[in-house]
């Protein structure tokens, strides 16, 4: 690697990606080299299912500045999230 | 140099060495047609993955009459669309250098081995496989030249080490069994002027031949003509002259 910033993590979701929807087991995240992004660098997010095989892939190349727009916008839905789930449980 | 009236021919197809262990993994090969003798050169692909850019920088090395050898180092991790594959190494942490280094030697083997070959074999990588290109000299005595297109980490401070890539090859330059051709950008941030200018100084320092070429206006991977936003046909036409005049005074 070139910058040596990856992590993967264990992970649950459900992604769409080339062939259909898939279930994800696994998130990767890093600063590297993109893959198609106009940089040298990029934030790279990919969600993945390795026992499906390396096209069970959902694969994100953002800015700092969008990932930490990202991160933000995703936060703000998961407080919406919660204050909806509450008020339902009320009723 | 091409000759109108001349035959030229080449073959180029995927293939199986043996590496690491003796594990055999998938390798791009071009060679010329014709008794030769031909020097070889492999090539070491970038961090992105073996693609289709290292494939066609295969087939030019065979052009211009090198057995060019280019293995997949990413074989034993998984298979797939190259960028694919790419993003599932970058998760792993790469590749480990001491199984790249044996992938190397067996694949300069496979080249030294040939019945055509000249006896001589050089090394080519850009990106990581310019750090790769150099950790692998300074391990194989084997080796009769080393390009190094703006390899990163090849000087690197203790803190960017990894279990993988535990060492700067760097540290290894006493070692260093053949001369250096270094192509690099002064826009790049890794490796930065400063790192070019402190690997050129242990070069010196451990009185090896080497000759350095670094272009203003050029940052990373300057010689992809597939990423608009990183090539700089001016620095990389000239580069590839460099690449070939240091090839034919070291691999002739």
């Amino acid at each position: 690697m070139c910058t040596m910033i990856t992590t993967k993590h264990q992970f649950e979701a459900r992604a769409k990606g080339p062939d259909g929807w898939f279930e994800v087991k696994q998130v990767y995240l890093g600063y590297d080299h993109p893959a198609h992004s106009p940089s040298d660098h990029a934030v790279l997010f990919d969600l993945a299912n390795e026992e499906i095989g390396t096209g069970a892939r959902l694969g994100v190349e953002l800015t700092t500045e969008a990932a930490t727009r990202l991160a933000y916008l995703l936060l703000e839905t998961v407080q919406q999230a919660a204050r909806y789930e509450a008020k339902s449980a009320r009723k | 140099m091409i000759n109108t009236d001349s035959y030229e021919g080449m073959l180029a197809e995927t293939i199986v060495v043996r590496g690491n262990n003796g594990d055999l993994i998938h390798a791009y090969q071009a060679r010329p047609l014709g008794p030769g003798p031909f020097p070889g050169v492999l090539l070491f692909h970038h961090r992105p993955g073996w693609d289709s850019w290292y494939r066609a920088t295969t087939r030019l090395f065979a052009a211009q009459g090198y057995w060019a050898l280019s293995p997949d180092l990413y074989c034993r991790i998984a298979h797939g669309s190259p960028d694919d594959v790419g993003a599932r190494a970058r998760a792993e942490g790469g590749v480990p250098d001491d199984q790249v280094i044996g992938d190397a030697a067996g694949c300069i083997e496979f080249l030294k081995g040939q019945p055509t070959s000249n006896g001589k074999a050089g090394l080519f990588g850009t990106c990581s496989g310019g750090r790769h290109a150099y950790l692998a000299a300074c391990n194989i005595e084997d080796v009769d030249a080393v390009v190094d297109c703006w390899g990163g980490n090849i000087v690197a401070d203790d803190d960017t080490l990894t279990p993988m890539q535990p060492i700067a090859p760097a540290s290894l330059t006493e070692s260093l069994n053949a001369p250096v051709l270094g192509i690099f950008g002064n826009d790049d941030h890794n490796p930065t002027p400063a790192d070019v200018d402190e690997l050129e100084e242990i070069l010196r320092s451990n009185r090896k031949e080497y000759e350095f070429h670094r272009y203003d206006g050029a940052g990373h991977g300057f010689f992809y003509h597939d990423r608009p936003s990183s090539y700089r046909a001016e620095a990389a036409v000239d580069g590839w002259e460099k690449i070939w005049t240091f090839l034919q005074d070291n691999l002739a």
